[in-house]
């Protein structure tokens, strides 16, 4: 899979040919300097982007073969995202920023399986408060509740303790390991940091939108 | 539903954070505006026209040469309508040894229906007004008939066989009329008395009228029952029939109004347009996200539609209510000066609120808020991402349409609006291509100076494109500013110039041609210039094209009446400065051979004539036809004789004709014109002097109204302003941080917005004192036919007020970026 755009200074390569393989189950870590292409290979490998050439299959379905609306439900159905920057909606609350993909797939109990998580998460005290009422780290764990409330195949993580002090992050890891093991969901972890990516199955490393070492993919 | 349910939560969550404020404040604001507007003229424009209908002395006035069937008081009685009878006929009355025509009238309870009639106590005494109409065995009479009979206040009068006391003397009757047939002077008398005269005989020339007034829709629906039960000899005139001079008045009155009108509208859609687009950009992480966690684009446009349609909803009605709240107190400011009480309004503002809420949403909103849906998922990544930017066609497109929609509907007129459409179009691509004229020279002139000039011109260049469209929305609303208020006063002022102070306030007619010598020395005599007579000669239309009128298919009813008529016809070699040739060919200077004829265009219109049309005359009992060659405007309002039909010189010179003259007589002057009507007993005098002032009336009236409506639309361009402000806010916030967390002191960033915003203003000052001179120039000559002047007073007011309203608007809206910690903006970024 290959990513190129066209920028005032020409074509830019930002992923050249990456092959890679995930398993189900598995946790891997992809990691490298700002500007690898860690993140344009997390947005293929979701189907949030589409590669120039090449292609993605996600659970058995080539996302990269499907349009838009066919792409979103693949996300619904099969995958969980947590951000760098939590991107919680402001206007709802964190109960129903939980409820959110539950609606999206049409699910009659989204109440009752999103309170479920809240609980898991410890954050069944704080369900109608806002976005901006919470801490960043209450923030990310009504994020990791909302990327578990659909049981995906995968989750997407993309800096997870990106925004937050080393404590706290230390404590959302512990919380998103903990829940992916426990629901036995994929996860694909871009990150810089090495300690983080050290506790994944496997480790990827960008340099330039090439995987350095292709025996690990 | 999971998309009312998002539509709601993020409507109200907006809502609370203030996100939503601008657009619904912006919509809130335009509705509210144009409401008002619709509210208040749509009552301005029924007190006009109840002062239109004094010239009727009602809403519709009935008339037949018989007495008039039982069936239309029963009907309009039905209708909930006013009804009053009158019976009018021309008779010789006698007081004393002194004798002559009168039109008398015969009054019944109720009369008149709209306006009032004047009375005094005796000749050259003061006027007042009174509801009453003479007691039975009582008469008044009108000035003029007294100064002929040589009678005054207390003596007897002989009408037909009854003897009555006159009471009072007549000094104004609303329906007097215009029409110069109907100036006998008037002797009104009780409709009981009516009988003991014995005037009504077989063959006597009696009219009978039976005047009707209420509701306005009342009044509407009842004129076209009433159409449909006319028998023959029966006619049917309402407001628009009265007289070609209040309708001019009256057109005029309706075009300033609307022009208003119309400023609110466009100022609200460019408001909206502005608001829109900074909440739509305010949405593109939520959509993102959305999309992200599986959304389909379906849902995403479902929220934006459902959204569209709630905020259409609420800001159309509560800015219905708004305006409605505001237009009432705007009547009781200005209820001393109306002098009446003004009509309530109508439905149609309601209506025109939320039909202009929903469009304007529609149109300037809706295709930012579906451009939402092709949000890309990836912004929730890289957050430069967002939708392809929408296709102009589609933006402009959506625009232009829902404007013509409510232009539409305030307008009515398709002329006017494409007009006004077509400059709006070049106005907007002046300013677009002024816009990036100024990005691109800023650019230049930023290095030489200090650093907050440098930071606010920068500002400017380095938004390309927001900074042009910036440009341009400062400059429309300043140039609907000014063309309400300079632009507005020079059209007032040209308006009211051309019915100079000393325009003919006299009419004189009937005068035989060998009277008119002797007129014109005994009135420069008595020290006026020298008149023009203009000969008249009366006719009645037989034929056009051969085809005799009853057989002939006319548009309504009107225009059947219109040439049914008697004729007044005139002839005359050079074209009068007042009238003005549309089509064809005036004859000139020589005379053509055979006969032709010119026609006034709007009596051509409603005949349905076309140039080449011959038209046939009974003139004194001879036949006479001679083909249409041009078609001439007139300006009525002149207040000098004119004809709706004029032939060539040389054909009408050989049928009896008697003269007809116009002049400005000074106050005092009643003495000389008595004198002149002793003199000569036959010429009839008609006093322009009241008509004159029910049409300076309406003037006034409708300039009141457009000026009140003017308050409105400042409120809407400072809305405008605002909203602009408010779309570059973040960005604002974001570099104020920077700018502060390196050092610059506060002056310094304030002094850059200063800079900014005043260059702004500066730009948009120019470009609007330029489209309002044009814009100005456009309807001053082909609108109102007025000739417009170069006005530099526009050009400093635009220039100043741009730059000093731009720019404190600027400073005072940015404020709050200025005040807020640096530290907190970095961290939310």
């Amino acid at each position: 899979m290959s990513k190129q755009v066209t920028s005032p200074e020409g074509s830019l390569t930002i992923l050249d040919n990456v092959n890679l393989e995930v398993y189900s189950g598995e946790s891997i870590a992809v990691v490298g300097v700002s500007g690898a292409g860690k993140t344009t290979l997390l947005a293929m490998l979701a189907g949030l982007d589409e590669p120039s050439a090449g292609q993605v299959w996600l659970n058995n379905t080539e996302i990269t073969a499907l349009d838009e609306d066919g792409r979103a439900v693949a996300r619904a159905e099969h995958v969980g995202f947590v951000f760098q920057s939590f991107h919680l909606i402001p206007s709802l609350t964190a109960l129903e920023n939980v409820m959110l993909p539950l609606e999206l797939i049409g699910s009659e109990n989204a109440d009752g399986e999103a309170l479920a998580v809240m609980t898991k998460v410890g954050l069944l005290a704080r369900k109608g408060h806002y976005p901006r009422h919470l801490s960043g780290g209450e923030k990310q764990r009504v994020a990791i509740a909302r990327a578990f409330v659909t049981k995906p195949a995968v989750l997407f993580a993309d800096e997870p303790t990106g925004n937050l002090d080393s404590k706290t992050g230390g404590l959302i890891i512990d919380l998103l390991f903990d829940l992916n093991k426990e629901s036995g969901t994929t996860l694909v972890l871009v990150t810089h940091d090495i300690s983080l990516a050290e506790r994944c199955d496997r480790t990827i490393h960008i340099e330039f939108g090439r995987i350095v070492d292709p025996a690990a993919a | 539903m999971l998309s009312l349910r998002l539509a709601l939560k993020t409507l109200a969550r907006d809502w609370k954070s203030g996100e939503l404020l601008v657009l619904l404040f912006a919509i809130l604001v335009a509705v509210a505006a144009l409401a008002a507007v619709s509210f208040f003229t749509d009552r301005i424009s029924q007190a006009v026209n109840l002062q239109a209908s004094e010239a009727l002395a009602a809403d519709l006035s009935l008339q037949s040469t018989g007495p008039l069937q039982q069936d239309y008081s029963q009907a309009a009685q039905a209708a909930g309508l006013d009804i009053a009878r009158v019976v009018s006929m021309a008779s010789v009355v006698f007081a004393g040894e002194g004798s002559t025509l009168a039109n008398v009238r015969a009054l019944g309870n109720g009369y008149p229906l709209r306006g009032s009639l004047k009375i005094a106590d005796g000749l050259l005494q003061a006027a007042r007004i009174t509801e009453a109409i003479p007691a039975p065995g009582e008469a008044w009479a009108s000035t003029r008939l007294l100064a002929r009979l040589g009678a005054d206040v207390g003596a007897s009068i002989e009408v037909g066989r009854a003897s009555l006391k006159i009471t009072q003397v007549l000094t104004y009757r609303p329906d007097r009329g215009m029409q110069f047939i109907d100036v006998a002077p008037s002797l009104l008398i009780n409709e009981a008395d009516l009988e003991s005269t014995e005037l009504i005989q077989p063959g006597s020339r009696v009219r009978y009228l039976m005047l009707f007034a209420g509701d306005r829709d009342q009044v509407k629906r009842f004129k076209v029952d009433l159409q449909e039960m006319l028998g023959d000899g029966e006619r049917l005139r309402d407001i628009k029939d009265v007289g070609p001079q209040i309708s001019s008045a009256m057109d005029r009155a309706q075009r300033f109004l609307n022009l208003s009108a119309l400023v609110s509208v466009f100022l609200a859609a460019v408001a909206v347009a502005m608001a829109a687009r900074r909440y739509v950009s305010r949405r593109l992480d939520t959509v993102a996200l959305m999309k992200c966690l599986g959304a389909k684009q379906g849902l995403i446009l479902r929220v934006s539609v459902i959204q569209l349609l709630l905020m259409s909803v609420i800001a159309g009605s509560l800015g219905v209510l708004l305006g409605y709240l505001a237009q009432a107190g705007l009547s009781f400011i200005v209820r001393d000066l109306i002098g009446n009480e003004l009509p309530a309004p109508g439905w149609k503002p309601v209506f025109l609120g939320l039909a202009t809420s929903v469009s304007v949403l529609t149109g300037f909103a809706l295709p930012g808020f579906l451009q939402l849906g092709r949000t890309p998922p990836i912004r929730v990544l890289r957050h430069d991402m967002g939708p392809p930017p929408l296709r102009y066609s589609v933006s402009y497109g959506a625009a232009m349409a829902s404007m013509l929609l409510v232009l539409w509907w305030v307008v009515g007129d398709a002329g006017l609006l494409i007009r006004i459409a077509f400059g709006s179009i070049i106005a907007m691509m002046i300013l677009l291509g002024a816009g990036w004229l100024l990005v691109r020279m800023l650019g230049g002139i930023r290095g030489a100076a200090g650093v907050a000039w440098r930071y606010g011109l920068a500002n400017i260049s380095r938004r390309g494109r927001e900074s042009a469209i910036q440009v341009v929305a400062f400059g429309l609303s300043l140039m609907v500013l000014l063309l309400l208020t300079v632009v507005r006063n020079d059209l007032m002022d040209l308006w009211r110039n051309s019915l100079p102070d000393n325009a003919a306030n006299r009419f004189l007619i009937n005068i035989q041609p060998d009277e008119v010598s002797g007129v014109d020395d005994f009135l420069v005599g008595r020290g006026l210039d020298r008149l023009e007579f203009v000969p008249i000669v009366r006719a009645r239309m037989t034929a056009i094209n051969q085809v005799p009128l009853r057989d002939r298919e006319f548009a309504g009813g009107v225009a059947r009446q219109r040439a049914n008529r008697d004729a007044n016809l005139s002839w005359a070699s050079t074209l009068r400065s007042d009238n003005q040739i549309v089509t064809g060919n005036w004859w000139g200077d020589v005379v053509p051979e055979t006969p032709e004829i010119s026609v006034e265009q709007r009596y051509a219109e409603n005949l349905q004539l076309e140039i080449g049309d011959i038209l046939c005359f009974d003139v004194a009992g001879e036949t006479l036809s001679a083909p249409i060659t041009s078609f001439r405007t007139v300006e009525w309002d002149s207040f000098k004789p004119n004809f709706f039909i004029v032939f060539s010189p040389g054909v009408l010179e050989p049928y009896p004709a008697t003269y007809i003259s116009s002049f400005y007589a000074r106050e005092g002057q009643n003495a000389d014109i008595l004198d002149l009507i002793r003199r000569y007993p036959s010429i009839t005098v008609i006093d322009i002097d009241a008509i004159m002032s029910q049409v300076r009336g309406v003037m006034d009236k409708a300039a009141l109204a457009v000026q009140s409506v003017f308050l409105f639309t400042l409120f809407a361009g400072l809305m405008v302003l605002l909203a602009a402000i408010q779309a570059t806010r973040d960005q604002r916030l974001y570099e104020a941080a920077i700018l502060r967390t390196l050092g610059a002191k506060r002056k310094q960033v304030l002094l850059g917005v200063a800079t900014e915003f005043s260059v702004i203003g500066l730009l948009a000052g120019g470009l609007a004192a330029s489209g309002a001179s044009a814009a100005g120039w456009f309807l001053a000559e082909s609108q109102f036919q007025l000739e417009y002047h170069f006005d530099p007073v526009l050009w400093l007011t635009g220039l100043i007020s741009g730059m000093a309203i731009v720019g404190l608007t600027g400073i005072v809206a940015t404020r709050s970026v200025l005040n807020h910690p640096p530290v907190s903006t970095l961290r939310q970024m």
